[in-house]
C-alpha cells in the first residue's frame, strides 16, 4: 500500500477516535512520567552511592563519662586505650587497606556539633566532654569496613564502631521504596493504557469494518489492513511519551536543578544529561506498548 | 477454472450441513446460475469459492489455486484475481464514485498512475463517467450496484462472483444490471451467479446449477430457473 494513502487512512481513524486518541495520550504520558522519574531515581541512586560511599568514614567512638554503663564500664577512655587503638590502626595487618585516619577530640568534636547543629536548641545544652573522642577512617575500599568493625568492637574503652554508610542505606533504602512505589504506580497505568490502546483500535476497526470487509474482498494483504490500525495507536502513544519525555526533562530543569540543586549545594544531583539518557528509554517503551497492544487487538478483530 | 469435489460443508450447531458431498466443475468463460430456495446452499458454495470459508472435506480448486490448502497469508493475493458484487453493493458511503473504484485499488497497492487510467476506463463502461464524482446516496440502486460492478472488474478479474446482484433493484433496473454482466461474461470473464429472480434466468438461458438442501438437483446446460421454486 503507498504510504500517502495508508498516512490518510491514519490520520482519519484518530481524528474519528479524537476523544479515545486523546485519552491514550494522556495515560500513556502520566504512566511514562513515572517510569521516567523512577529511572531518574535509580540514577540519582547510583549517583549519591558512588559520591557519598567514597566519602564515607568509620568512626571509632571512644567512651565518655556518658557513655552507657553496659559498654563502658569504666567511664571515660583513656590515654593507654587511645594508644591502643592508635598502634592497631598503625599495625601491618590493617595499613594495607586505610589510607588515613584521624583523632577527634572533645574540643574538635564540640565544634562541629555547634556547626552542623548552628540554630538548634540542642548545641546549646550538649557540652564538649558529652560528646565522643572519635577516630576517623577513610579505608582504601569503603566496601571492607567490616576488617575495622572486627578489630575494635568488643575492645575496652571503645564505645562504638560505626561505619557512616549505614547511616546513607537508610536514605538510599527511602529513595529505593520511592522509585518501587512509582514504578508499581506506573506499571498499573501502563496495564491501563495497554488495555485502553486495544479498546481504541477495536473501536477504530469496528467504526471502519465497511472499510475493512472490502479490503479483504478485494485482496488487500493482512499487513496492509492491520498497519493503518497499529499505526494509529503507535501514533498516539508516540505523542504521550513526547509529553512524558518533555514533563521528565522540565523535572530535572526546574525542580531538580533548579530547586533542589540551589538548597543542597553539597549533593550531586541527576542532570539534564541524565535526563537525556531516560528519554529513549521513554519513547522505545511507549511505541513498542503500543505496537503490541494495537497489533493484538487488530489481529483478534481481523480473522481473515 | 473452478472444481469443486465432493464438498461438504457443516456449520456449528446445525445437523444437516450446508452443503452434502457437492461436485461441480465451470469452465473459463462459462456463465453459471446458482439457484435454489435460501438456505439451500448457494451462498455456502460462493463462500467456499472466496476462500471465506475452507469445507470439512473435499476439495476447492480455483485457478489453480488448492483453496482447503491456502495458507492464510496468501488468501488476499487469491482474491486479488475475483471480483465479488453483492445484493447490498457495499460502497462506502463517504467516498465518491470514483473514489469507491480507486480505494479497492490503492488498499493492493497499485499506482496512481496505473490507478488514474483505469477508474475513468471501468467507468466508461459500465456508464457512468457522469457521475464519477457523485456519492452513493445520490445514485439510484441500480447505479449503486453499477458502482460495485465496476470495483468488482477494475483489476481485471478471470472470476466475477455475484451473490443476488439484482437482489434489491425492480426488474427493468435488474435487466440492465444483467445486460452489464453478460457483456462482461463475453468479454472473457467467467461469471458465477447466485439469484432468486426467475424471469432473469428463464430469459438468459445459460448454464444452471440448482441446490437444494446442500444437494446439487439439476446441472442444465441452457436452462431456466425451474418448475419447482
Amino acid at each position: 500500500m503507498r504510504f500517502g494513502f495508508m498516512f490518510s487512512e491514519v490520520g482519519q481513524g484518530l481524528r474519528r477516535n479524537i476523544a479515545m486518541v486523546v485519552s491514550i495520550i494522556l495515560v500513556t504520558f502520566i504512566s511514562l512520567t513515572f517510569v521516567g522519574t523512577a529511572s531518574l531515581l535509580q540514577l540519582q541512586i547510583g549517583q549519591m552511592k558512588n559520591y557519598w560511599y567514597d566519602r564515607a568514614q568509620v568512626a571509632i567512638y571512644l567512651c565518655t563519662d556518658v557513655s552507657p554503663e553496659a559498654t563502658c564500664p569504666r567511664g571515660e577512655a583513656s590515654d593507654d586505650v587511645k594508644a591502643q587503638v592508635q598502634e592497631r590502626l598503625d599495625s601491618a595487618t590493617l595499613t594495607p587497606f586505610i589510607d588515613e585516619y584521624y583523632f577527634e577530640d572533645h574540643d574538635q568534636a564540640f565544634a562541629n556539633f555547634q556547626e552542623q547543629f548552628a540554630g538548634n536548641a540542642v548545641a546549646q545544652y550538649v557540652k564538649a566532654e558529652q560528646l565522643n573522642e572519635t577516630y576517623w577512617v577513610n579505608l582504601f575500599d569503603p566496601n571492607q569496613s567490616q576488617i575495622i568493625t572486627e578489630s575494635f568492637t568488643g575492645l575496652s574503652g571503645v564505645e562504638e564502631v560505626r561505619d557512616q554508610r549505614s547511616y546513607l542505606d537508610q536514605i538510599f533504602n527511602i529513595l529505593n521504596i520511592a522509585s518501587l512505589a512509582a514504578v508499581s504506580i506506573a506499571s498499573l497505568m501502563l496495564v491501563s493504557s495497554v488495555l485502553l490502546i486495544s479498546t481504541t483500535i477495536r473501536l477504530s476497526a469496528f467504526s471502519r469494518r465497511r472499510e475493512l470487509g472490502i479490503m479483504r474482498l478485494v485482496g488487500a494483504s493482512n499487513f496492509s489492513i492491520q498497519l493503518p490500525f497499529i499505526l494509529e495507536g503507535v501514533v498516539a502513544a508516540l505523542l504521550g511519551s513526547l509529553l512524558a519525555a518533555g514533563a521528565v526533562l522540565g523535572l530535572v530543569q526546574f525542580f531538580v536543578q533548579g530547586f533542589l540543586a540551589e538548597r543542597l549545594p553539597f549533593t550531586s544531583f541527576v542532570s539534564l544529561s541524565d535526563g537525556m539518557l531516560v528519554v529513549p528509554l521513554l519513547i522505545a517503551a511507549g511505541v513498542v506498548l503500543a505496537a503490541v497492544a494495537s497489533g493484538l487487538a487488530i489481529r483478534r478483530y481481523l480473522k481473515i | 477454472m473452478i472444481s469443486v469435489q465432493n464438498v461438504t460443508k457443516k456449520y456449528r450447531g446445525t445437523p444437516r450441513p450446508a452443503l452434502d458431498q457437492v461436485s461441480l466443475e465451470i469452465e473459463k468463460g462459462d456463465f453459471v446460475f446458482l439457484v435454489g430456495a435460501s438456505g439451500s446452499g448457494k451462498s455456502s458454495l460462493m463462500r467456499l469459492m472466496l476462500r471465506e470459508d475452507v469445507p470439512n472435506s473435499g476439495s476447492v480448486h480455483v485457478l489453480g489455486e488448492n483453496l482447503v490448502g491456502l495458507p492464510a497469508r496468501r488468501v488476499p493475493f487469491f482474491r486479488r484475481k475475483l471480483g465479488v458484487v453483492f445484493q447490498d453493493f457495499r460502497l462506502l458511503p463517504n467516498k465518491t464514485v470514483a473514489q469507491n473504484v480507486a480505494f479497492s485499488l490503492e488498499v493492493i497497492g497499485k499506482s496512481q498512475g496505473f490507478i488514474q487510467e483505469a477508474v475513468p476506463d471501468v467507468l466508461g463502461l459500465v456508464g457512468l463517467s457522469e457521475k464519477a464524482d457523485r456519492l452513493p446516496s445520490e445514485l439510484s440502486g441500480g447505479e449503486q450496484q453499477r458502482v460495485a460492478l465496476a470495483r468488482a472488474i477494475v483489476n481485471k478479474p478471470a472470476i466475477l462472483l455475484a451473490d443476488e446482484p439484482t437482489g434489491n433493484l425492480d426488474p427493468t433496473t435488474s435487466e440492465g444490471i444483467m445486460a452489464l454482466i453478460n457483456s462482461i461474461n463475453l468479454a472473457g470473464t467467467t461469471v458465477v451467479m447466485a439469484t432468486h429472480d426467475r424471469s432473469i434466468v428463464d430469459k438468459m438461458q445459460r448454464r444452471v446449477v440448482e441446490l437444494s438442501q446442500g444437494q446439487i438437483i439439476r446441472d442444465q446446460v441452457a436452462g431456466g430457473y425451474g418448475a419447482r421454486a
